[in-house]
């Protein structure tokens, strides 16, 4: 199957800046794309691309099987987008920009009411849908955006940072949602956001850009896996002896001792735990204490955007070696 | 059609805002309501206008001045649209460029008819007789000069990028446009190149077209009725088109 999104060295330069630099990307369908970045990656300058209402400097992109350029007109049928920026009309109520929403869509009005109401339902805003936009909280404005840009089934859903300003419930209560829609209606979604967990959590792939470049693109587990590994570390009486043990066993090679403390680096420590427990035991070594850490979205972040591992000569070696050496700088 | 139903959501936008928002409306009541009796009777004592009751001269300019004054301001909105981000959530919307524009420009030409016609009262006031049949003949007149000074407005917002430029369409056409047309005086006793600069104006030939459907007999036209008509015509077919241009390239 083609992607439903594709860009072929899409580029956008304002002035002498780079926003976004001779991009190449596949998105597939039905798919939750996450693109993630430092202030000023170029994410937005991406979105608006995609979405038509800024045009490429040079290079194209599909979307939905449609140029951007060429036949933009197309495209705006495919998409919906939540933009960064507020973008209601606040001197109007709730029902009355998503009644004009659903006109500008070309939702077939016998569909409107209902699908109105089901969107209002959904980011909880039924008391005060007919009153006016501007004495809503930021929050209650950021709501009515997302049902909004949720009214006309997209094929292809942009979001960007979506859940910005939101409180938890609001935040755990739209992604339930959407990820339904998604199901039922097998839409598209690239979303773009700060909050790692919810990339983590929702994205089957993530890319990280920077300074308008892909620095990295696989799925959040990929990701994680590609920093070298888990971290055990173990509590013991005297810690070389135990290390001593472990690289004999040949559990892993990075191993460092501070304080009676152990750090273990391995790939996978659920499945490693058992077995080093096991030989401490059998060799007499008594364990006070086991902790686990995973590394999580924000290690991965930091690791291809961090500043001290921006320069590219650092960027091309093998992701485990870095993670390695991150480790070792950092004791 | 989901085309027409794009350009219906964008007129009805722009008459509920202007219906909503009253202390405009009320601005729009008593401005012209201050023009017609300080200035009106101020002048009527001092200037002379050969055969006419003074006020009953400067009416149908006054009509026109309100006009003029609510297409610049509704069409300028546009800018508020850019600034408050919701023209993007239009711009990026499948209704084609010239629907959009002609949704706003039908919307903003709408509230500016209700501004003229907001006027009319007062003509009973200073005892100017104007029937419901004048009323009508006046009402196409009125359309044909809405539409023109209407794409005005939205062109220069299509230009401007922040409302500090409105200062700029106050002086060089709002108040030019209205002292130029014949609104206030005669253009019959004035130098000749004031006439011809009147003559350059579209507002002059709606200001005449108006005051001969609204004076009758006691108003000599300076142009025959289809003069007037057709260069109001021209001027909207042209500023139409400049405003379809001038959208279809906003970002
Ligand atoms: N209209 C514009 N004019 C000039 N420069 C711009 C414009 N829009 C974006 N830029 C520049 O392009 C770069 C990318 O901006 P962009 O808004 O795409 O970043 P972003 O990844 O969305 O950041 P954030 O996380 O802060 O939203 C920045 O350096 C920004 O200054
Ligand atoms: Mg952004």
């Amino acid at each position: 199957m083609s992607p439903i999104i594709e860009t072929f060295a899409l580029t956008r330069r304002f002035g002498s800046t780079v926003a976004v630099d001779a991009i190449n990307l596949a998105v597939r369908e039905g798919e939750v794309f996450g693109l993630l970045g430092p202030n000023g990656a170029g994410k937005t300058t991406m979105l608006s691309m995609l979405c038509t209402i800024l045009k490429p400097t040079s290079g194209t992109a599909s979307v939905d099987g449609y140029d951007i350029v060429r036949q933009h007109a197309m495209v705006r049928r495919s998409i919906g987008i939540v933009f960064q920026d507020p973008s209601v009309d606040a001197d109007m109520t709730a029902r009355e920009n998503l009644q004009m929403h659903a006109d500008l869509y070309g939702v077939p009005v016998s569909e409107q009411n209902d699908r109105i109401q089901s969107v209002i339902e959904l980011v909880r805003l039924e008391d005060r849908v007919d009153t006016f936009v501007s004495t809503y909280s930021g929050g209650m404005r950021r709501r009515l955006e997302i049902a909004r840009g949720l009214l006309h089934y997209p094929k292809v859903l942009f979001l960007d940072e979506p859940t910005i300003g939101l409180d938890p419930q609001s935040r755990e209560h739209i992604w339930d949602y959407i990820q339904k829609l998604r199901e039922r209606e097998g839409m598209t979604i690239v979303l773009t956001t700060h909050y790692m967990e919810e990339a983590d959590r929702l994205c089957d792939r993530v890319a990280i850009i920077d300074h308008g470049r892909i620095v990295a693109l696989d799925r959040p587990s990929d990701l994680k896996k590609g920093l070298g590994g888990d971290t055990i570390t173990l509590g013991t009486d005297d810690g070389r002896v135990l290390r001593d043990l472990l690289v004999q066993n040949g559990v892993s090679d990075v191993i460092t001792v501070q304080d009676g403390e152990v750090r273990v680096t391995v790939s996978d420590a659920n499945v490693l735990l058992p077995r080093i427990i096991e030989a401490a035991v059998g060799a007499g070594i008594r364990i006070e204490h086991v902790s686990l850490s995973h590394p999580d979205m924000n290690d991965v972040f930091i690791h291809y955007t961090g500043k001290d591992l921006r320069q590219e000569e650092v960027r091309r070696k093998r992701f485990g070696r870095m993670a390695m050496m991150r480790l070792r700088r950092a004791r | 059609m989901s085309e027409i139903r794009g350009i219906y959501t964008l007129w009805l936008r722009e008459v509920k805002k202007f219906l909503r928002e009253k202390p405009r409306l009320l601005n729009a009541f008593c401005q012209p309501l201050l023009w017609l009796f300080i200035f009106g009777t101020g002048l009527r004592f001092s200037a002379n206008v050969a055969g006419h009751n003074y006020q009953e001269f400067i009416f149908p300019g006054l009509v026109c001045q309100a006009m003029l004054f609510t297409a610049m301001f509704l069409g300028v909105s546009v800018i508020w649209d850019r600034e408050f981000g919701f023209l993007k959530e239009i711009l990026v919307s499948p209704v084609s460029r010239p629907s959009i524009f002609l949704g706003k420009m039908l919307g903003v030409s709408t509230d500016v008819m209700l501004q003229g016609i907001i006027i009319f009262p007062f003509a009973l006031l200073i005892g100017a007789s104007i029937s419901p049949f004048v009323f009508l003949r006046a009402l196409p007149i009125m359309l044909l000069i809405t539409v023109g000074l209407t794409c005005i407005g939205l062109v220069f917002a299509s230009l401007m990028k922040s409302f500090e430029g409105f200062g700029l369409v106050q002086t060089f056409i709002n108040l030019p446009m209205f002292f130029l047309s014949g609104a206030l005086f005669p253009l019959s006793n004035v130098p000749q190149w004031l006439v011809w600069v009147s003559y350059a104006n579209p507002l002059t030939y709606g200001v005449d077209a108006l005051r001969t459907v609204m004076m009758g007999g006691a108003w000599a036209p300076l142009f025959p009725m289809y003069v007037s008509i057709g260069i109001l015509l021209a001027f909207d077919a042209v500023m139409f088109t400049i405003g379809i241009y001038a959208f279809g390239r906003t970002e």
